[in-house]
């Protein structure tokens, strides 16, 4: 294919000093976007709650008793948010309006690939 | 330079790929249930299978070539859609459960029907795909309407006979697998004894057998006793091409761990761990981000693997535990944008990989509708574009080139300029022949190598 040659790393060919620098460009790269990260968000926490985050997604609650016991369950630990659309509304405060109401799904129709 | 054209997709000279075909709506405006979110052809790529996020499952088939019109290579048409998943919510856990199609795998066709199994993050389903062509006529007690005879009025017998009609392709759930994973599915393999299969979660890996829906073995089990300690997660798993005893599993943390299910029944310790070591002061709050493995697969070989990672390809060797033989950098300009990366949450883009057919190039996607592929044994690699505007029929695709930064040359696309929502997540490449399948958000891309 046409294109240019690429240096695919393999252990017997790399000349020791290229990687090297790569990865000490790679690394201050990093580090630098890192310390741009820090400086927007002073508070940022670490890869546990992101693990955790994945592991609940898809977590909703279908009325105010369903949310209160949750939160009565995780009393220590840091509640997800609903996938409310205002982040700011917690379920069993306020009280929806037909506006606020998530969208409800379109009903199931065939595949535009298949049209 | 001169195209060469290999019969049984050999690659070698220059490839110069070729618009073939595009699926799916024009306009910008799309709707979530379209997004496509696998892609995969059959054991012999005559069947090419998309699964969305609306639940919904559409199969392709190729076409007899055309022999009058030769530079028109086989086309893929629709053979059959159908509604795999719908959604569902889980009221005692107050989850809802998406009908997004997380993964389809063939299995190998055994009789006149197609079997594919597809996933969402929960349910696991067997599909039954059958053509009719022929229908019984002439029934003894029916009207040709289906209304019912008057016994009677019947004087005598005939035998129905079954005469032709138009082609009707079915698709049927034979078997539901459910309520094994407490976690989302991540990946679906068939076993290489074509009865067993493997499904992973975030957490678990169980096996189960293909007539066998009310039980499934639990093989791999990362869950910590006490959740706060979870710091690692399965990300993909998949069965060995050839031993049926062999197969492995990726994880969060850039590790990739080979399991033989002759040792133990739980397969919680490793064969083999396959890692490429890091320099502890190298690392950066990204480091273990980028690291995650968004997907793992064989070569058709079964002697190599690859791994794809948020800026790399990396192959490795089986015999090989402690680095990677090949390592590739898909869009190395992105390691100078991880802040926004991360801001906009593209950093936890899920990239597949593919081989093709004979292991020599690897293909996978990237953002602004471009995708890449590795050629192993020419040293080579390209970077190509989806897009309609590219999208006459056999038009050339030109090589795109991304610019890092500094002065910027003609025909190459600064990386600021690059637009973050159209990702190619999933692509898949034909086991014989040079065609490719390239999804975008909401598109189907069929490319095929330019006939000579």
């Amino acid at each position: 294919m046409s294109g240019d040659k690429v240096k695919a790393r393999t252990p017997e060919e790399a000349p020791a000093d290229g990687t090297e620098v790569q990865e000490t460009i790679n690394v201050s790269l990093e580090k630098s976007e890192e310390a741009k990260l820090k400086a927007r968000y002073p508070n940022l926490g670490h890869k546990p709650d992101m693990l955790r985050k994945r592991l609940q997604k898809g977590q909703k609650y279908f009325d105010s008793g369903d949310y209160n016991m949750a939160k009565a369950n995780n009393k220590n630990k840091q509640l997800p948010t609903a996938a409310a659309p205002e982040k700011s509304e917690i379920t069993g405060d306020h009280i929806p309006t037909p506006q606020d109401l998530p969208p409800r799904k379109p009903p199931l129709v065939a595949s535009k690939l298949a049209g | 330079c001169c195209t060469v054209f290999y019969l049984g997709g050999a690659p070698g000279g220059d490839m110069q790929w070729c618009f073939s075909q595009v699926k799916g709506a024009i306009d910008d405006d799309v709707a979530e249930a379209d997004i496509i979110s696998t892609v995969e052809f059959n054991h012999t790529g005559e069947l090419l299978a998309t699964g969305d996020k609306g639940g919904r499952v559409v199969i392709f088939q190729q076409e007899i070539e055309n022999k009058s019109l030769p530079q028109f290579r086989s086309e893929y048409n629709v053979y059959s859609t159908f509604q795999s998943h719908e959604p569902e919510f889980d009221y005692l856990k107050s989850l809802e459960i998406e009908e997004k199609i997380n993964k389809i795998r063939w299995l190998p066709q055994k009789n006149a029907a197609q079997f594919l199994l597809s996933t969402n993050d929960k349910t696991i389903k067997l599909w039954k795909i059958s053509e009719r062509d022929k229908r019984p006529d002439g029934y003894n007690l029916k009207e040709d309407d289906g209304r019912y005879k008057d016994p009677n009025s019947i004087t005598s017998l005939r035998v129905p006979v079954l005469i032709p009609m138009d082609l009707m392709v079915e698709a049927s759930p034979r078997r539901v697998f459910a309520n094994a994973h407490t976690y989302h599915i991540n990946s679906v393999s068939v076993n290489s004894d074509h009865e067993t299969y493997l499904s992973a979660d975030d957490l678990r890996v169980n096996l189960w057998h293909l007539e066998i829906t009310d039980r499934s073995f639990n093989i791999v089990d990362i869950k910590p006793t006490n959740m706060e300690e979870l710091t690692e997660v399965i990300t993909a798993a998949e069965f060995h091409p050839h031993q049926c005893n062999t197969f492995v599993y990726s994880s969060s943390k850039g590790i990739i761990r080979l399991c033989d299910m002759r040792e133990s029944a739980l397969c919680d310790r490793h064969t083999k761990l396959f890692e490429e070591p890091e320099d502890p002061s190298n690392r950066s709050f990204f480091s273990e981000i980028i690291s995650s493995i968004s997907d793992v697969k064989f070569s058709h070989s079964g002697r190599y693997m690859m791994t794809r990672d948020y800026l790399s390809v990396k192959i490795w060797d089986l015999n090989m535990e402690n680095r990677p033989v090949e390592t590739y950098q898909v869009h190395e300009y992105l390691r100078s944008k991880l802040c926004s990366l991360y801001e906009n949450d593209c950093i936890f883009d899920k990239f597949e990989c593919c081989w093709n057919g004979n292991d020599s190039v690897v293909m996978t996607g990237s953002y602004n509708n471009f995708f890449r592929m590795f050629d192993r044994s020419q040293r080579r690699d390209v970077m190509l574009e989806a897009s309609r505007e590219n999208s006459k029929p056999m038009q050339v695709l030109k090589p795109r080139k991304v610019c890092a930064g500094g002065k910027r040359k003609k025909d190459e696309i600064s990386v600021d300029s690059l637009d973050f929502n159209k990702k190619i997540l999933h692509t898949a490449w034909h086991p014989q022949d040079n065609i490719i399948a390239v999804a975008t958000t909401n598109n189907l891309y069929i490319f095929q190598d330019k006939v000579n």
